[in-house]
């Protein structure tokens, strides 16, 4: 294992240290380990969102104006607890409600609902939404369901725009909801990547092989091949998101009037000719920005060619895994609510524009 | 009723009972916190053991004094919750959380309130976890245990001797679930690779329940 760490027991720790140190309208707390933007969400909705450690830039990245108030970091690919949520939620609570952004993992999911409860049990408004856009997985009826991916990055700012606004906690809610059923994403790696606790790669992958429909923690996608030109993975990738039928899954979300968690059934859209979509061409760590653009040029034709227009794009490190070389793509379709709260100003370490 | 008396004869447990439940588990996971992990590496993320036993030595830590069923149970359920992580943190968290709720003030308890026990708690898991016995989980021992304990308890009325039979029912729930399919968690996304291999959260609930019968029956740790 070669790392720039010092020790693999701390590494969580230490990067936490070295963020605070790096932006100074960030604070960081430790145990429980978060991060909030200087100055609580006076009069409006709070956003908190979080997941394990080691895909950078999410979620502490994206903290700051127009985007998430508070962030919560588990160890390296490991959910956080609900202390954190729970600290968090109460530092930024600005007495209009807090929304969860949360990654479809199990983990993720289970501790950031005990966390909604723990704070509705101080009179704190909690609302929960689930981003799970990865169309790698086809079936959701015998598993856990798909995986968030990249969604979660528009999902964060749309939301946050929102916030600012003067939406109210349902609205923001409803807001959310809509941008992960307009979102789909799906990755691929080249390589693995290993944690600092485990020192080993997380799989095995050959010299000249390429797993298809890969998570962000490693976990196997749909097709273990030999390795492709650029443009014929992006021709995959595109295609799966692209021609990706519409998916219903039931989820898990708070309703306020039963006083009580209820599953909900959820469809989400189908791209259609003429769709304008938010692109990201995302780095899964490893993978240079140089290559990313080879990737957005033919992710461009692809759409192009099924009458879907990227009318906004991101290109670049979003939603990591480490330093694992590979490649995700997110496309989603926007509306001019949708297009309109992602283009008002952010401030977040990485992620900024109109300030 | 004379406590005492009535505990030695099997038919209530006390809050010493509980703690003593409490340090068997820590102890049971903490011997076997390599045997969990390794019955995760294949179908999770190989880090069961090392969460429940880094959980329990916690619980030990900052178990409150007292005899206090719920008070134990609910001190348990906060330390889980905030230092196992993944899904089992929430998980056992939720059981020994909703677990603790009908049990608050009693330093004793009879069958039918141990039998309560496990019923809210697993009741909190399948909600929480939104899964049910035969999807490859925890709940595959915990419900045989809870169903095997309440007929126990009704036939003879003795907490000890049905803690026992419900440790038996909880191992065979253990073994149950090696051919089946993962419906849930991490483990669910291998599809069928998953069969074949005994389900880490099933095995560590066995070792809860079992510890709970070597506490009642006064096993020495």
């Amino acid at each position: 294992m070669k790392k720039l760490i010092n020790n693999a027991e701390d590494v969580t720790v230490e990067q936490l240290k070295g963020f605070g140190v790096a932006y100074k309208d960030i604070e960081v707390h430790f145990d429980p380990n978060y991060v909030n933007a200087t100055g609580a969400a006076k009069d409006r909705v709070a956003l908190v969102s979080g997941g394990g450690s080691g895909h950078e830039p999410l979620h502490g990245g994206y903290v700051g104006m127009g985007m998430l108030d508070a962030a919560c970091p588990g160890q390296v690919f490991t959910s956080p607890t609900p202390d954190q949520m729970y600290e968090a939620g109460k530092m930024v609570n600005g007495g209009k409600g807090i929304l969860q952004i949360v990654k479809n993992y199990t983990g993720d999911v289970l501790n950031f609902q005990m966390a909604a409860d723990l704070l509705r049990d101080d009179g704190i408004e909690v609302r929960n939404v689930i981003i799970d856009d990865d169309v790698a997985l086809k079936d959701s009826l015998y598993t856990a369901g798909r995986r968030g991916l990249g969604t979660t990055v528009i999902a964060e700012k749309v939301c946050g725009a929102a916030s600012l606004e003067g939406y109210d906690l349902d609205q923001i809610a409803a807001l959310c909801k809509k941008v992960n059923i307009h979102g789909k994403s799906m990755g691929m790696a080249l390589t693995s990547c290993t944690t600092p606790q485990n020192g080993t790669p997380t799989f095995d992958i050959g010299e000249d092989e390429m797993e298809i429909g890969i998570g962000i923690h490693g976990e196997p996608g749909v097709e273990r091949t030999h390795i492709k030109s650029a443009d014929e993975v992006t021709e995959i990738l595109a295609s799966h998101i692209l021609e990706d039928e519409a998916y219903t899954r039931i989820l898990t979300e708070w309703d306020s009037d039963k006083g009580d968690w209820v599953d909900v059934e959820v469809t989400d859209i189908t791209f259609q000719s003429g769709d304008e979509v938010i692109a990201i061409v995302n780095s899964m760590g490893g993978t240079p920005i140089s290559e990313l653009y080879t990737v957005y040029a033919k992710l461009a034709e692809v759409a192009g060619r099924h009458g879907v227009k990227i009318v906004r794009n991101l290109v670049g490190h979003y939603i990591t895994s480490l330093e694992m070389a590979g490649v995700s793509i997110t496309l989603v379709k926007t509306d001019d609510e949708i297009l309109r709260l992602y283009d008002a100003p952010v401030n977040t370490p990485a992620l900024r524009w109109g300030v | 009723m004379n406590l005492e008396d009535a505990a030695a004869r099997g038919a209530v447990v006390t809050g010493a009972v509980i703690r003593a439940w409490i340090e068997k588990s820590a102890q049971v996971l903490a011997e076997n916190r390599r045997y969990l992990s390794e019955l995760d590496s294949p179908i999770g993320d190989a880090d069961h053991g090392n969460n429940m036993d880094r959980g329990f030595k916690a619980v030990l830590q900052k178990l409150p004094d007292g005899d206090d069923s719920g008070v134990l149970l609910k001190s348990v359920a906060m330390t889980l919750i905030s230092k196992v992580g993944g899904a089992a943190g929430p998980l056992y968290g939720t059981f020994y959380l909703e677990a603790s709720k009908p049990l608050m003030g009693k330093t004793t308890l009879t069958g039918t309130e141990v039998a309560q026990l496990f019923d809210v708690g697993i009741a909190g898991v399948k909600k929480r976890g939104r899964s049910d016995i035969g999807m490859k989980t925890m709940l595959d021992a915990l419900v045989p245990a809870a169903n095997a304990f309440r007929t126990a308890y009704d036939t003879n009325t003795d907490v000890v001797v049905a803690l026992s039979t419900a440790s038996k029912a909880a191992e065979e729930g253990m073994k149950a679930t090696i051919p089946m399919q993962a419906q849930r968690g991490r483990a669910s996304y291998l599809g069928e690779r998953s069969i074949g291999h005994q389900d880490p959260g099933a095995t560590s609930s066995y070792m809860i329940v079992q510890a709970f019968a070597d506490a009642a029956a006064g096993v020495p740790g």
